[in-house]
């Protein structure tokens, strides 16, 4: 059943929880449990600070079922500064304003929504880094 | 009457604000619907995105509150706090807390309260008062309150002009480390019908005219009034005084009414760029009086409920809040995307897909 898959994911979907190799010290996002790198057993849960930036993005303009209300949207795939490649949407931005390397921070956003009866799925997306430090400097 | 106050001093550790960035120019809804007959009652308003609800505004107000906390009081972390409490109209699911997502996106441990408070626009002052007591008593160190709104008003309704997005959230602690002093506080309710929105509606009712005097001006000016007198304090012992703010006009003339200056009221009025945020509105001025005060200075907080009800507060500050990386309430207020009003119909889902 679809509740039960999403409980179990919660944390690394509302604020970024992933592992920590305990050998190589490699950190793995999202969690499997195995290194990545040394394929040592890695169950230590680390919390990723959110900061990363744009490695590659596209637009989604024919949404898949459950996302059409939110088309067009955009994808990236953003480069954690811990070293994961995560994919996530972006959020708070145009297309236009958006470029390969631009440094995003995670925000804890509505993923779909699965009707007017179902639940709300809410999960991790990115927004721009720069655009809110431009906007502290203006203030 | 007796001013409330807790056993043990309590104050507000940590706090943060939350705005969407989108923005209505409201003279819009008056083309719209008026052909630019009616003048708004405020200049513009944030809207919420399409995947923005009170849960992830009230998540993100969170974070800064938890972020300033951890900045002023050593070793901080969610995991001491036992209650996460949004006040809010516009709670995304009837049944489910909303607190229950918010505690879990902070990363809380489960050992916490997280009912959601309801009093229109008062709510999120109502969960104050609760977080206030709760660890005045002792029963908890850190308590987190939220006061977080994404208003709706139907097309083309008086509402609608104003119905803005945001709010804030308060950590109540201790106050060994508090940034602000919680002094006293005095709340004041009557079952006045001014304004209401019965189970499975979308939009509320209001009662028109009703909604000034008896409602908003007799219940803030009879709780703040109240206030001062039990305190033995008057308008010139405050700096700031920070009033619910549904539209420019009432709360200068409540606060004028009271015998407070333009100057003392203004550093709060935040709704002629965001529109009334409701169960945000008096605790979002709130925190844009936090972001500038200085230690010594006093502030009086009144919030109004239609329903209704006021909750009057005596705060005093005691350190100056700490900015580096959290956003300023300002901040979020000068991000801004304007928008039309046929995109502002798609993000607050008027129009019908299938
Ligand atoms: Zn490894």
């Amino acid at each position: 059943m679809e509740v039960a898959r999403f409980w179990r994911t919660t944390e690394q979907r509302y604020r970024l929880v992933g592992e920590v190799c305990p050998r190589c010290h490699t950190k793995i996002f999202p969690p499997r449990d195995v290194c990545p790198a040394c394929e040592a057993e890695a169950k230590t849960l680390y919390q990723f600070s959110g900061k990363g930036e744009v490695y590659s993005f596209t637009t989604i303009h024919s949404a898949p079922r459950g996302f059409e209300k939110y088309a067009p949207y955009m994808v990236a795939l953003v480069r954690l500064e811990e070293g994961p490649l995560v994919t996530a949407q972006l959020t708070d931005v145009d297309e236009s304003e958006v470029y390969i390397g631009m440094p995003v921070e995670m925000v804890t956003r509505v993923l779909r929504e699965d009707d007017k009866r179902g639940m709300i799925v809410y999960g991790y997306k990115f927004r721009p880094v720069r655009q809110a430090e431009a906007e502290r400097q203006l203030a | 009457m007796e001013v409330m106050k807790p056993v043990r001093p309590v104050g507000i550790v940590g706090y943060g604000a939350y705005v969407p960035r989108y923005r209505l120019i409201v003279e819009e809804v008056s083309q719209v619907w008026t052909g630019g007959n009616v003048v708004p009652p405020v200049r513009e308003k944030a809207v919420p995105g399409l995947d923005e609800d009170v849960a992830t505004m009230s998540i993100e107000a969170a974070r800064n509150a938890v972020a300033r906390a951890q900045r002023v009081c050593p070793g901080f972390s969610p995991q001491q706090l036992r209650a996460v409490w949004v006040g809010s109209e516009s709670h995304p699911y009837a049944v489910k807390p909303t607190g229950t997502i918010v505690a879990e996106a902070l990363g809380t441990s489960p050992y916490i309260q997280a009912g959601d408070w309801q009093f229109a626009c008062k709510a999120g002052t109502e969960a104050l008062q609760a977080a206030i007591g709760f660890v005045g008593s002792g029963m908890a160190d850190y308590a987190l309150a939220i006061g977080m709104d994404a208003a709706q008003g139907r097309p083309g309704d008086a509402l609608e002009y104003t119905a803005g997005a945001g709010g804030a959230a308060f950590i109540l602690g201790p106050l060994d480390f508090a940034l602000v002093e919680i002094e006293g506080s005095i709340s004041y309710v009557t079952d006045t019908p001014d304004f209401w929105r019965r189970q499975y509606e979308k939009f509320p009712e209001h009662a028109g005219r009703f909604t000034g005097e008896p409602a908003y001006f007799h219940h803030i000016s009879s709780a703040a009034t109240a206030l001062m007198e039990a305190m033995k304090l008057t308008p010139a012992d405050f700096t700031y005084a920070v009033f619910h703010q549904p539209n420019v006009k009432f709360p200068l003339k409540v606060g004028e009414e009271l015998g407070f200056r333009r100057e003392q009221l203004k550093p709060a009025l935040l709704v002629n760029e965001i529109g009334n945020t409701y169960a945000g509105s008096a605790l979002i001025g709130l925190t844009a009086v936090l972001d500038v005060a200085q230690p010594g200075e006093r502030i009086l907080l009144t919030s109004f409920g239609s329903g209704a009800g006021s909750d009057a507060f005596c705060l005093q500050v005691r350190a100056p809040a700490p900015h580096d990386g959290v956003w300023t309430t300002r901040q979020y207020v000068q991000r801004r995307r304007p928008i039309n009003y046929a995109q502002y119909s798609r993000l607050k889902g008027n129009y019908k897909l299938n």
